[in-house]
């Protein structure tokens, strides 16, 4: 590398120099890598749109049928709603009619609820984020605390116990934890009282603030139930990527230097070991999106699970096909993220 | 990676440390579910109860497809439009025979073509306006021009020439041809001034504005899906005003959640879906304060033979075995159910054992197969049915058919339905010791294999109405699909000369009495046929707190059901106990949502405040 008079550039200059080449080279493999991330992601969601069509079309069942089921209905009408619904037409033309539409966001009309499956999801959505996004930060982060203390004291009583709790709370099935919960702290026992309602999100009586109020209080029981199954897997992720820095020359350095052991955990080995972590934090968040179908269902909470599994029994093809694209665009796109996280974490990755 | 020298890292962003990770996530948690929370309250909603307001709390579990009654056909759906809008006619909570509802009186014409109705003075919209003759024309009217809003009842108009309302009290009906179910036409009928504005009646769904106009015994406020629908008491209704000043229908997806609220009084009443379990129903059966209503139901539970599907072209399809084209194999098999045992057994006593095809709480049509007739349990009478068929065992015990190979047939099972599933092993059981085989193919979703005819034997059931005419309609050789590639209404292809023959001068017989002679015999020709074998008719079991409701009335009223009458009787006729209890979520929940805040905030504190004690600490090292 020379200056602009040709001649050798003084030594000091050399390393400030000799820096941003390398950087921009960085910044265009960071760019390439990025571009491929998201041209992948890209991919992935069109190969979700086409096998979401194709795949809900192999589900057993004629959904004009089993939604007149029970009521007299002529064979005149149901020609009528296969038309209505564009049930009559060949596949490929479905097909490119539901592509089409989608690239619109329009993702067609529910056939049981008659309104747009995009109005459907918007009004479940909300619902959904509360709960899963509520007990998400939760989770996360007690997973993460407990992991590194578990980790940092491995093997001692404190460990057995703290990973014996978290595996039993991880293998215990949500509904019977729920409904366990429900009969303890909503119905109430022995000389425990009914606290919390048990189920719902709202008494449907209340504003303003006591509306807040009344939600965060319906909120607690499903969200202790999503925490005390779910953190379990954060603190192992932890637990075992901590275990692995544990043993580094650079703790010994640390703690040679004379650093506190809680210091030397917290800014040196965490930091290093919370990559695996980061991963399952952001599958986790796309997670959230989907819902949570058992505990929903046994909090009676109106959220996404419960719309998608109305939308199987039928089966409503457009509401079917709607949230899992939306639940697979999720999914994707924190992967994406992820993947362009982990080159800022770690430069490791992306070269 | 910054190494800090002493505690002094090098200059750059601070890694947050776990600790104060983990407070930051608490308090994230709260700001989150607040903000969330917050722009999901929605505007102000009407009326809600004031304070002292007697509340009704039904739980149920069903969805909510649509308020429009144009397009409305779930149970929760019509049971709400009971008691949203008048129909023309009600049926009497005693025996189900036609009472006023809209209309005061009904005539029809000698030729049997031309109906009149007598429409009451009396009713009013919720908005003040009379309810007029016209508003039933036009209701009836725009269901015959628009295919969307045919969608839900189109089948009670399909046989109407013409619709007039000559004056407001007049309401005249023109039929193609007579038709006896005009007493029974339930269609809600909709005021013409709101309803005329509707631009797609197969998009309407008649959940944006409230409290939606309406002139039944409760005016619908509110609606949130999957979370309640609430209806205030209507205090103008022309048979008099509900006794609750509230009926607010909640949702429980899980039914032990459901009885749970039952048990801690936040719901008033829990409906099943579609009944209580023999556990729960015993479960709640001693508990203080708790009513467990165990009334004959609606439905029957049967057991359907494939006759050998077809459609109205006369084309042949399917796959359902030979053998079963023979009505002594039909009748053998009939005979090897031990019908007692599958009460006892599986419905542990909460149903009735079958006989005819209508259940006995519609005494008018209700028919029992004679001594002569009867297919009691009787295996050995089976045996020698079967042998006389020319299906012997072989040497190993098995029924052979005629191409030699020993019989097996698929039996369908609803995978969502326990009944199903065990009632299935008993008959592997049974059916064994005939020599017959069977393979249970319990699917979620039975339909296909149905509608192909790829089946030989299927569980199957249905809710009966007070007028009869559409199940019996199922079974009729009209019902069946037009080619094999279409959908007809049939049930399970049954198509018989006879039954269509009876069906057809019942459907032209005014006579409630000749009527009701009519459908009994054609009960009879089914019965002998044995493609519809009714093994019970299962009860309706629900419960309901004492402390909440003083008197309900069941339909029939002797021993019947509370929930998805045919009728508004139940909710409109309740009558709040004496005591201060009103359903709902306990009072409590103010001081103790403070509490729980506060502590948060509290500890969120404590922490915080450690944590910079703690880093503090670390620069002073």
């Amino acid at each position: 590398m020379s200056s602009t008079d040709g001649t050798t550039a003084p030594a000091l200059a050399g390393p400030a120099v000799r820096v941003r080449t390398p950087r921009a080279r960085t910044t265009g493999a960071y760019v390439r890598y990025g571009a491929g991330k998201v041209g992948g992601a890209a991919v992935s969601l069109l190969a979700v749109l086409v096998t979401g069509f194709f795949l809900f079309r192999l589900i057993p069942g004629d959904p004009v049928k089993t939604m007149t089921g029970g009521r007299p209905v002529s064979a005149e009408q149901l020609a009528a709603y296969r038309r209505e619904f564009g049930l009559d037409l060949p596949l490929w033309q479905q097909f490119a009619d539901y592509c089409g539409k989608a690239l619109t966001g329009d993702l067609g009309t529910s056939y049981q609820f008659r309104a747009p499956v995009v109005d459907k999801i918007g009004e479940a959505l909300p619902n959904t984020l509360l709960l899963t996004g509520t007990a998400f930060v939760l989770y996360t982060a007690l997973g993460i605390f407990l992991g590194t203390r578990a980790a940092w004291r491995n093997g001692r009583l404190g460990d057995r116990l703290n990973t014996g709790l978290a595996l039993t709370l991880y293998s215990v099935p949500s509904f019977w934890l729920g409904l366990l919960l429900i009969i303890v702290f909503s119905v109430g026992i022995g000389p425990i009282p009914g606290l919390f309602p048990t189920g719902g999100m709202e008494s449907g009586s209340e504003e303003g603030l006591g509306y807040v109020l009344d939600v965060a209080h319906h909120l607690i029981l499903p969200v202790i139930t999503l925490v005390a199954v779910e953190y379990g897997q954060t603190l192992l992720v932890t637990r075992s990527a901590l275990l692995d820095e544990m043993g580094s020359d650079y703790l010994t350095t640390a703690r040679a230097k004379g650093l506190r052991d809680d210091l030397v955990r917290r800014r040196h080995a965490v930091p290093n070991a919370l990559l695996p972590t980061v991963t399952l934090v952001f599958v986790n968040l796309g997670r959230t999106v989907a819902g949570v179908i058992l505990v929903e269902t046994v909090f009676s909470w109106p959220g996404l699970g419960g719309l998608f599994y109305q939308a199987l029994s039928v089966p409503d093809l457009p509401l079917v096909q709607g949230l899992f694209l939306f639940f697979a665009a999720a999914v994707i796109l924190m992967n994406t993220l992820a993947d362009l996280v982990y080159p800022l974490l770690d430069p490791r990755v992306g070269r | 990676m910054s190494t800090p020298v002493h505690g002094r890292g090098l200059p750059g962003p601070r890694r947050a440390p776990v600790t104060q990770l983990v407070a930051g996530a608490g308090a994230a948690a709260l700001v989150f579910s607040a903000g969330l929370a917050t722009p999901l309250a929605p505007a102000p909603r009407q009326a809600y109860a004031a304070e002292g307001d007697r509340v009704l709390t039904v739980a149920v579990a069903q969805s909510v497809d649509s308020l429009s009654p144009f397009l409305a056909s779930r149970l929760v759906s019509t049971s709400i439009h009971r008691l949203m809008y008048e129909y023309l006619t009600n049926y009497d909570p005693g025996d189900a025979h036609a009472v006023p509802g809209l209309a005061t009186k009904w005539q029809s014409s000698p030729d049997k073509l031309t109906w009149t109705y007598t429409i009451r003075s009396d009713s009013t919209w919720s908005d003040g306006r009379r309810a007029t003759a016209e508003d039933a024309a036009w209701t009836f009217n725009t269901m015959m021009t628009d295919e969307g809003a045919a969608t839900a009842n189109g089948s009670f108009v399909s046989n109407f020439e013409k619709v007039t309302a000559p004056s407001p009290t007049e309401l005249v009906i023109e039929l193609k041809k007579p038709q006896a179910t005009m007493t029974a036409l339930d269609v809600p009928i909709v005021p013409k001034h709101v309803w005329e504005k509707v631009d797609d009646f197969s998009k309407f769904n008649n959940d944006k504005t409230f409290p939606v106009v309406g002139n039944g015994p409760f005016v619908l406020t509110d609606h949130k899906p999957d979370s309640h629908v609430r209806l205030k008491a209507n205090k103008d209704f022309w048979r008099g005003a509900p006794k609750f000043d509230e009926l607010v229908f909640r949702y429980y997806k899980d039914q032990d959640a459901a009885v749970a609220a039952l048990r801690k009084g936040e719901v008033s009443f829990v409906a099943g879906s579609p009944s209580l379990t023999p556990a729960q129903a015993a479960s709640l059966q001693d508990e203080k304060d708790i009513h467990v209503n165990d009334a004959p139901g609606r439905r029957f539970y049967a057991l359907a033979v494939n006759p050998g599907a077809r459609a109205r072209n006369g084309q042949r399809f399917g796959d359902g075995h030979p053998s079963l084209l023979d009505a002594r194999v039909r009748h053998a098999l009939f005979l090897a159910v031990d019908r007692e045992t599958i009460i006892d057994k599986v419905f542990q006593g909460h149903a009735v054992e079958g006989q005819g095809y209508i259940p006995p709480r519609f005494s008018p049509y209700f028919w029992k197969p004679s001594a002569a007739q009867r297919l009691d349990h009787d295996p050995e009478r089976a045996a020698r049915l079967l042998d006389e068929a020319g299906y012997r065992k072989n040497s190993a015990g098995k029924r052979l058919g005629k191409d030699g190979k020993p019989i097996t047939y698929r039996l369908l099972c609803h995978a969502t339905d326990p009944n199903d599933k065990a009632v299935g092993r008993y008959l592997e059981e049974w059916w064994a010791e005939l020599g017959i085989g069977v393979t249970l193919d319990c699917l979620d979703n039975v339909s296909d294999p149905w509608l192909a005819g790829t089946y030989d034997l299927a569980f199957d059931g249905w809710s009966v109405n007070p007028d009869p005419d559409f199940v019996l309609s199922i079974h009729t050789c009209a019902a069946l699909p037009a080619t094999p590639k279409d959908t007809g209404a049939t049930d399970n292809f049954i198509c018989d000369k006879r039954y269509d023959d009876l069906y057809a001068r019942q459907l032209a017989t005014y006579d409630p009495a000749e009527r009701a002679t009519l459908v009994k015999r054609m009960q009879s020709r089914l019965y002998d046929l044995g493609y519809m074998n009714v093994m019970a008719y299962p009860n309706a079991v629900e419960a309901y707190r004492t402390d909440q409701i003083k008197s309900i009335r069941t339909m029939p009223s002797a021993a019947g059901n509370i929930y998805g009458q045919d009728g508004y009787w139940s909710w409109w006729s309740a009558v709040p106990a004496d005591s201060d209890g009103s359903s709902g979520d306990s009072g409590s929940t103010g001081v103790l949502i403070g509490g729980v805040v506060a502590a948060a905030v509290l500890v969120g504190a404590g922490v915080l405040f450690a944590v910079r004690r703690r880093s503090t600490a670390d620069d002073r090292e």
